[in-house]
């Protein structure tokens, strides 16, 4: 098992401070990376008038972007190989709420287009 | 298993403590991986409150509607409080895997909770706006799936706050010891885990709702 296999394999100081240093950029490039993909859907809303289409498909593009940024740089959830089961447990996390959120406002709007037409906003 | 580096030592999802936190990094393999289920179960909480929100848009019932009682100046506040508070707790992570020392940790976990604190005062001020608008929970179908979605996110803010209170306190105590640093590692699950709700509630409810 990995826990009793550590003894003896220790890293180096100057592995760790690589490391450090890493780890360091990393928050940093998250944190303006988060920055820019926040102002420019506040400053659209705020500045500009765009149809409003045009508009939320900025705002939901940037926050999908924003959401991977967040998780990337500051939960560090990653692609690599020994992450792979959380990944999974996240990404099914997301399939159920595609299915389910999904299926919520399929099946609702199409009963108010079909029934309740004052309800389509 | 031939060589094992501190880099390529990773139990659990986020970041990780690492060898010289040795009991701690073992103990929170399973802790961090318990806290990431219950995270996710709670993001299909916010998910299905979104959802309700989103067939709920519609439903007015005559009352003032997103842009009637939806200021953009308020979550804009908010928004770089909550980010800049997911930007300092990562410090205070950083702070305790690499041993700064424990003023550095306390000092950027304080500078984590005002932040967190201010998000939360900025949030009852926008409430206390809406109210004086008319646009209270019971008007229509639109504000109560408002007020279950937005102050939910709030009050996991301010349990993230009591929780941080409690950890300081156990560290006064205590020290910076193993469960202190468990503690810590799930709480920052936690504080990015509602920076990133939000982002879902900034985009569809405030900037949504505002160029429509």
């Amino acid at each position: 098992m990995t826990t009793r296999q550590t003894t003896g394999n220790e890293a180096s100081p100057e592995d760790r401070a690589q490391a450090q240093r890493r780890e360091f950029r990393s928050y940093v490039i998250g944190g303006v990376l988060a920055l820019i993909l926040t102002l420019i859907p506040f400053a659209l809303v705020a500045f500009t008038h765009l149809p409003a289409i045009a508009t939320w498909i900025v705002i939901g593009e940037c926050a999908i972007i924003q959401v991977v940024v967040h998780f990337r740089f500051f939960l560090h959830i990653t692609l690599a190989r020994n992450t792979r089961e959380d990944l999974q447990l996240i990404l099914f996390t997301f399939l159920i709420l595609l299915i389910m959120v999904g299926g919520t406002l399929w099946i609702l709007f199409n009963l108010y287009y079909r029934m309740m037409p004052d309800m389509v906003p | 298993m031939t060589r094992q580096t501190a880099a390529s030592d990773i139990r659990h999802p986020g970041l990780n403590l690492g060898e010289p936190h040795k009991e701690a990094h073992t103990a929170n393999e399973e802790l961090a991986f318990g806290f990431w289920v219950f995270m996710m179960s709670d993001l299909i909480v916010f998910g299905l409150l979104f959802a309700t929100y989103a067939t709920m848009l519609g439903g007015t019932a005559g009352g003032p509607g997103p842009s009637d009682v939806l200021e953009l100046k308020g979550p804009f506040i908010e928004t770089m409080l909550l980010l800049a508070s997911s930007f300092t707790f990562g410090m205070a992570s950083l702070a305790l895997k690499y041993e700064q020392g424990k003023l550095r940790l306390i000092g950027w976990l304080l500078i984590t909770l005002l932040l967190g604190l201010g998000f939360i005062a900025h949030e009852l001020m926008d409430f206390q706006s809406m109210f004086s608008k008319g646009g209270v929970p019971s008007r229509s179908g639109f504000l109560s799936a408002f007020f279950s979605l937005v102050p939910l996110h709030g009050l996991h803010v301010t349990a993230a706050c009591l929780w941080m209170l409690a950890i300081l306190g156990q560290m006064a105590v205590y020290g910076v010891d193993t469960s202190v640093k468990t503690g810590l590692m799930r709480l920052a699950i936690l504080w990015h885990f509602l920076d990133i709700v939000w982002i879902g509630i900034f985009s569809v409810v405030y900037l949504g709702g505002l160029s429509g």
